[in-house]
């Protein structure tokens, strides 16, 4: 979409950008990402009163310009390259009117860049209610910029900002803040000289961040390494003193504009509300209170449209059942990318109810208290107080808990919680566990009330939290920071939920995951299809012409018939025949090669393990009634030793192996979605195979 | 004295900054030297703590606060 006028919208984190962003932009927005980098890119149009259409572009949220993660990294360097796609008419600087200080510190870096400006002063409401006394127009006046009060939240003053923006300069009327040349006049002067630059704050900036600039060649990035050296610049110094010098002006500046109260009215409540959420055992309390209520409603929640969706596409395949040709168009189509399609929009549920949660639990400010009371207990084993949510949400699945480690600034700390995610017991491991449970495990009470099937899986949700927890740990101390970590976080004032904003971030987290990570779980399941429809030579062909002889047409039900063809079909796939493959490797931890078939189908998804063990075992009737699969399992026999396969050691070796192995293509995907590099999801992959395959032999040794 | 030695709803005035790194983050986050700081939690599990500054509340680890030093 062609647009007049483009803006960006800078500010700091909890001043309401986002809300800002959705109430100019409305459903008129689209995400992608910054060049390069897994960074969101929000863009959206708005209309202006003089007929032009204005696009937005929503900067991550920052405290300053200087970066303190790869997010905050982007908004430089998106304001300072010059005549790209992106590059901004017009910047709005959001500020909290109630916090007006700490806010300021960006808008004079902002201002310092020579890029018209206009403040949106948000939160107006709440500054009148707390007796915060702001004279806007004197503010205005001495910063020499345009300041509309707004209150994103409420809805008011978006008229008036669309105004302002109609009305923007071409050029920057903003006054000097601070004389920038003094802070390092030597090295500002020879940057400014060869880059032709006629802004020493520029220069200044390129200095400091030149090195992870994408618009510098690497020749003039070590020219400016070089200058430094000849200037004796001191980046961490000099930003020291430019900090300083712009708090001083900051004083300055509110000094006879601004009244403050001694204490504001809503940090008080906040403060009571503190004392209860954060106290030493009602916290700890509340915090796991939220935590249950949250995935128990995933569950609960989400089953409804779950089997609605499910229920959609088998209808679905159904009617282009009755409506293609048979053949293998149709077997594709149908089984492979419908098959695939269903497989990804069936995560919507979860992923949307997950992400409903995170935002409450962000826009409230909950989540950075979470994040206070767990810092301690998470960074004994390399985690970060923020990867609570990730870590139990993985109890529901790993792809929306995937997604949501964004929250954590700390590039660490984040890789590793990516990293023991999917160690976490999943729901659709669930089904998996049950079956061979109840296969195994009588069920009998021990000690009165502890039934010992319950015991087990209990046992399975224990182990792969401790799992998790010990893999953190240990890759502790294989990865190395890339940033030294440190805790200084902003505490936000307690504040009602804006229900907009959790259902934009519902509906955008759904379809980043339906378009990103889809198109690899399509795949996935298109392969998947082909190894497991297909066979090596003519052995299909054979098979129909063994059963079409009239030993077997006379003697059996039509359906029993294509049953019995239909499992000597998978036994004869290429899938069947990747089965006898492994078989050797397998064999040491008890598996044969059907479950090798049902091991190399369960890759797409690990609940497809009863599906194929259906089939595998040729089951009557609807292949999800598991108790059918299950009496199947119970009567097959081993041919070699007569007993029956799946013995206590076989089944507990399964349940390792599906507890510890990367067997879930939408989570490969995610993974390489929010780390845009194949060697993590590899890796991954990697050790956990290596985990799984581990710990099935032990076990399998142990109890055999 | 630092800042970690401060006790829950004790006041202090940051003089420096022991550590230059942390200092530039402290700073930007409107943690300078001449403000007047309060501490008005701490973590259940004993850290991270909680102070007032600059007119909101901030988060820090102990072992950032001992590197801010007191008047």
């Amino acid at each position: 979409m062609k647009a007049d006028i483009r803006v960006a919208l800078v500010g700091n984190p909890n001043t309401g950008k986002s809300t800002l962003f959705n109430a100019l932009t409305g459903l008129n927005q689209k995400i992608g990402n910054f060049p390069g980098v897994t960074v969101d890119k929000k863009i959206g149009y708005t209309q202006l009163p003089d007929g032009r259409r204005a696009e937005i572009i929503d900067l991550p949220g920052t405290y300053s310009l200087y970066p303190k993660s790869r997010d905050e990294s982007i908004v430089f360097s998106v304001l300072a390259e010059k005549a790209t796609e992106l590059t901004p008419d017009l910047v709005i600087v959001i500020i909290d009117a109630t916090n007006l200080k700490r806010n300021l510190l960006l808008y004079t870096q902002v201002a310092d860049l020579k890029i018209p400006v206009i403040i949106a002063l948000n939160m107006i409401d709440l500054s009148k209610k707390a007796g915060i006394d702001i004279d806007i127009n004197k503010l205005a006046a001495k910063l020499g910029v345009p300041i509309v009060p707004v209150s994103a939240r409420k809805l008011e003053g978006i008229g008036e900002l669309r105004t302002a923006i109609s009305y923007a300069n071409k050029f920057a009327l903003q006054q000097e803040s601070i004389d920038v040349k003094g802070i390092a006049p030597g090295i500002i002067e020879s940057i400014s000289k060869e880059h032709g630059i006629d802004n020493p704050y520029f220069s200044l900036q390129l200095a400091h961040q030149h090195e992870t600039l994408k618009f510098l060649t690497p020749e003039q990035s070590e020219r400016i390494e070089q200058l430094e050296k000849e200037h004796g610049f001191h980046s961490q110094k000099a930003q020291a003193t430019e900090t300083i010098a712009r708090y001083n002006y900051i004083n300055d500046l509110l000094y006879d504009t601004v009244k403050t109260p001694v204490t504001a009215h809503d940090e008080s409540i906040s403060n009571k509300i503190d004392k209860i959420l954060t106290h030493r055992v009602f916290g700890f309390i509340i915090f796991i209170g939220v935590l249950l209520f949250m995935f128990q409603s995933i569950f609960a929640w989400s089953e409804y449209p779950m089997s609605l969706i499910e229920g959609l596409f088998v209808w679905m395949e159904g009617g282009l059942r009755n409506i293609l040709p048979a053949g293998p168009l149709a077997d594709l189509l149908i089984d492979g990318v419908v098959a695939g399609l269903s497989g990804v929009l069936v995560f919507i549920p979860q992923i949307a109810i997950l992400f409903a949660f995170i935002s409450i639990l962000e826009d409230t400010g909950y989540m950075s208290r979470v994040t206070f009371m767990m810092d301690k207990i998470m960074r004994k084993v390399g985690l970060n107080g923020k990867s609570v949510v990730p870590l139990i949400g993985g109890f529901a699945c790993a792809v929306p808990s995937i997604m949501s480690t964004r929250t954590i600034e700390n590039w660490k700390d984040r890789m590793i919680t990516i990293m023991v995610t999917p160690l976490v017991a999943c729901s659709a491991r669930l089904p998996v566990y049950t079956l061979l449970i109840a296969l195994v495990v009588p069920n009998r009470n021990v000690w009165w009330i502890f039934n010992l099937q319950g015991l087990a899986l209990t046992g399975m949700y224990v182990l792969s939290l401790v799992s998790a927890i010990i893999v953190a740990y240990v890759m502790k101390f294989i990865l190395k920071a890339r940033e030294r970590g440190y805790f200084i976080m902003e505490l936000p004032v307690y504040r009602m939920p804006r229900w907009n904003n959790v259902l934009f971030s519902m509906y955008e987290r759904s379809k980043t995951f339906v378009l990103e990570a889809g198109k690899v779980i399509i795949a996935v399941s298109v392969i998947l299809w082909v190894l497991s429809s297909y066979g090596p030579g003519d052995r299909f062909t054979n098979i129909e012409k063994k059963y079409q002889q009239p030993q077997y047409t006379q003697s059996m039900k039509p359906d029993s018939l294509a049953r019995v063809i239909s499992t000597e079909k998978l036994e004869n796939s290429y899938a069947g025949v990747l089965g006898h493959v492994i078989e050797p490797v397998i064999k040491p931890i008890g598996f044969d090669w059907k479950i090798g078939i049902a091991l190399i189908t369960s890759f797409a998804a690990r609940e497809v393990f009863v599906g194929t063990m259906a089939t595998i075992y040729s089951v009557d009737g609807d292949a999800d009634r598991i108790d059918s699969v299950q009496d199947k399992m119970r009567n097959a026999k081993n041919p070699n030793t007569g007993g029956p396969v799946f013995t206590l050691a076989v089944a507990f070796s399964l349940m390792m192996f599906y507890a510890f192995a990367m067997q879930c293509a939408s989570t490969v995907a995610v993974v390489y979605r929010e780390t845009k590099d194949w060697r993590w999801p590899a890796a991954q992959f990697v050790y956990m195979t290596v985990l799984a395959y581990g710990a099935a032999f032990l076990v399998y040794n142990l109890l055999k | 004295m630092t800042l970690e030695q401060l006790g829950v709803g004790e006041t202090g005035i940051v003089k420096e900054f022991t550590d230059l790194e942390m200092s530039v983050k402290l700073m930007e986050m409107g943690c300078l030297p001449g403000e007047s700081v309060r501490v008005s939690r701490i973590a259940p599990l004993g850290d991270p703590i909680a102070i007032h500054v600059s007119g909101y509340q901030l988060s820090l680890r102990r072992f950032e606060a001992s590197t801010i030093i007191l008047q």
